[in-house]
């Protein structure tokens, strides 16, 4: 491990922490300009932050160790995810550490916890809303693994800094599997952040909610850290669709120099796929909860006739 | 613009066993194939769409793909035809067609959901291992084929498939036709781009079908609706009102 590829790794965990909470305000302050609201800040989701981790953590009387280690878990899990996808460089010394399934398999173990988390209180709204949350994980990440595996079809190998290299790399090439592998990619990125078919981010107390009736026994740093991680999320899941599908930009091992131009390369992509989230959230209204698992089957067979059609033109 | 000496390069590719075009075109060729998974795309979402509304407009849609892949076609062989069968393709079902879905179903009135004999998920699993067989008869007949868009072949079966299982899932008549035009779609995408194009003469004759058949549909729906108080075609299997 060089000292060069040993800062771009630790320069791009740092710049998914700050980024983070910026790309959800600016995700935010785009809803509120399309539904004609007055937007909030820019930066509000950082003094959001900043307010809870000051403010004292209230625990349940019954509340196990499980309940207090979860948000440590999530966001850990979260860091590294984000640790692992090539956003800026493809030089990262952990991306060894973890491929695409095992990057799945992350979010997997956050959910994990977040779920259990929420049973481990004991209140009514915290199970339900763990037994949404696994509804549709379960559902939305064969859909996400058939995605990462088109991709791994192309450049023949699940590591993730080998897809950015093979795709962001090469000549031009129109890949079709790859364009519905993106649509169905864009589906599980919606439900798996919980955004607006699926799960409403602006909402804190509806029937409906999922990610919300979560966190409810959550306060204090144990919140901020869940919000953090949730912005975490959100990063990694636009991260891996820009490495998936608009790889271009990302410096290579040995080019320290071209990661000067990677970060405000990754920050115009982020803005116009924040902008984008918005347009598509405004535009679609949210779902029946047991219309979801109709919504994400499509989103998997998308995602498996990308993979068949591009071994058909492979052929 | 197009070098002069292409058309018999273009002629030589429609029988399937011209050279390789050069890599300009195999940018364009993928481009083609890109359109033709969004064709798919398209099928797909029809299948799993319920309101007629939305199903109209990825008809629509998969007209607009379908006059995209039939000009890039055209450039790329050079058949300066394959530009009129565009301009028509774009005239009937771009515009044509879904103007006179919409003022029929402005004039039955039916906005609600389309009532389907199977559920969503059911269909589209059917739908998917539709797909896998076409991709599976298409291949050995692409494999003789030496066309840059051999690939295309496959995409276009299963869209026609698709749509049949669409006319076939369905139980009301507007939906029905809806199925039945974007399979004509599927087959016109299959013969523009996996073989070049069809001669003019077949081109018109075929786009006149449809229109005509459309028309045909349109009285016959009035028709079910005047006999029946409703679009469901079950109907029509009784002979006799009891």
């Amino acid at each position: 491990m060089t000292l060069a590829s040993f800062l771009s790794q630790l320069l791009e965990i740092v710049v998914a922490l700050a980024l983070a909470p910026l790309l959800t305000g600016w995700v935010s302050q785009w809803r509120a300009w399309l539904q004609n609201k007055s937007a909030p800040s820019l930066l509000q989701p950082y003094r959001l932050l900043h307010k809870l981790f000051n403010k004292e953590s209230v625990l349940a009387e019954h509340a196990s160790p499980l309940f207090r280690g979860a948000p440590y878990i999530v966001f850990g899990c979260m860091t590294l995810a984000c640790a692992i996808v090539p956003t800026l460089s493809t030089d990262l010394p952990l991306s060894p550490a973890a491929d695409a399934i095992a990057l799945v398999g992350l979010f997997a173990l956050a959910r994990v916890f977040i779920s259990l988390a929420a049973m481990d209180i004991g209140t009514a709204f915290g199970t339900l809303g763990a037994r949404r949350e696994m509804l549709i994980g379960f559902l939305a990440e064969p859909a996400l693994l058939i995605v990462l595996f088109s991709a791994s079809l192309i450049s023949k190998s699940t590591s993730l800094t080998t897809i950015v290299d093979t795709l962001g790399h090469r000549e031009l090439m129109v890949y079709p599997g790859l364009a519905l592998a993106a649509v169905a990619f864009t589906m599980v990125a919606l439900a798996e952040n919980a955004r607006v078919p699926v799960d409403n981010p602006a909402t804190h107390l509806e029937l409906t909610m999922i990610h919300e009736a979560l966190i409810l026994e959550y306060s204090g740093r144990h919140l901020a850290l869940i919000e953090w991680a949730a912005s975490l999320k959100l990063f990694a899941y636009a991260c891996i669709g820009l490495a998936l599908f608009f790889p271009w930009g990302v410096a290579e091992a040995g080019e320290p120099l071209v990661m000067l131009l990677a970060l405000p390369a990754l920050v115009a992509k982020l803005a116009v796929g924040g902008a984008g989230l918005a347009v598509l959230e405004t535009l679609s209204a949210k779902m029946r909860i047991f219309r979801v698992p109709e919504y994400l089957a499509t989103a998997f067979l998308l995602a498996v006739i990308g993979m068949l059609v591009h071994i058909l033109l492979a052929a | 613009m197009r070098p002069l000496s292409r058309p018999s390069e273009g002629e030589l590719r429609r029988l399937g066993s011209g050279p390789a075009p050069p890599e300009m075109n195999e940018l364009l060729a993928q481009f083609i194939n890109l359109l033709g998974a969004l064709l798919l795309m398209l099928a797909f979402a029809m299948i799993s769409q319920r309101r007629i509304l939305s199903l109209i407009a990825l008809f629509t849609m998969q007209g607009a793909t379908l006059v995209l892949s039939t000009i890039v076609v055209g450039y790329v062989t050079d058949q300066p035809h394959l530009y009129v069968s565009a301009g028509i393709t774009f005239a009937l079902k771009v515009v044509l067609i879904p103007l006179l879905l919409h003022r029929v179903i402005a004039r039955l009135d039916i906005r609600w959901d389309v009532e389907t004999l199977f559920n969503i998920p059911t269909t589209m699993l059917i739908g998917i291992l539709v797909v896998i067989i076409a991709f599976n008869l298409a291949l050995p007949i692409a494999k003789l084929s030496t066309s840059l868009t051999r690939g295309t072949l496959g995409i276009a079966l299963a869209c026609v498939l698709l749509s049949f299982l669409m006319m076939i899932t369905r139980a009301k008549a507007v939906p029905q036709v809806i199925g039945f035009l974007s399979m004509e779609n599927g087959l016109f995408f299959a013969a523009t781009s996996a073989t070049y194009g069809m001669p003019m003469v077949v081109e018109l004759g075929i786009a006149l079908d449809v229109l005509i058949g459309v028309l045909i549909l349109g009285v016959f729906i009035f028709q079910i609706r005047e006999q029946f108080d409703s679009l469901d075609i079950r109907h029509l299997e009784q002979l006799k009102e009891d």
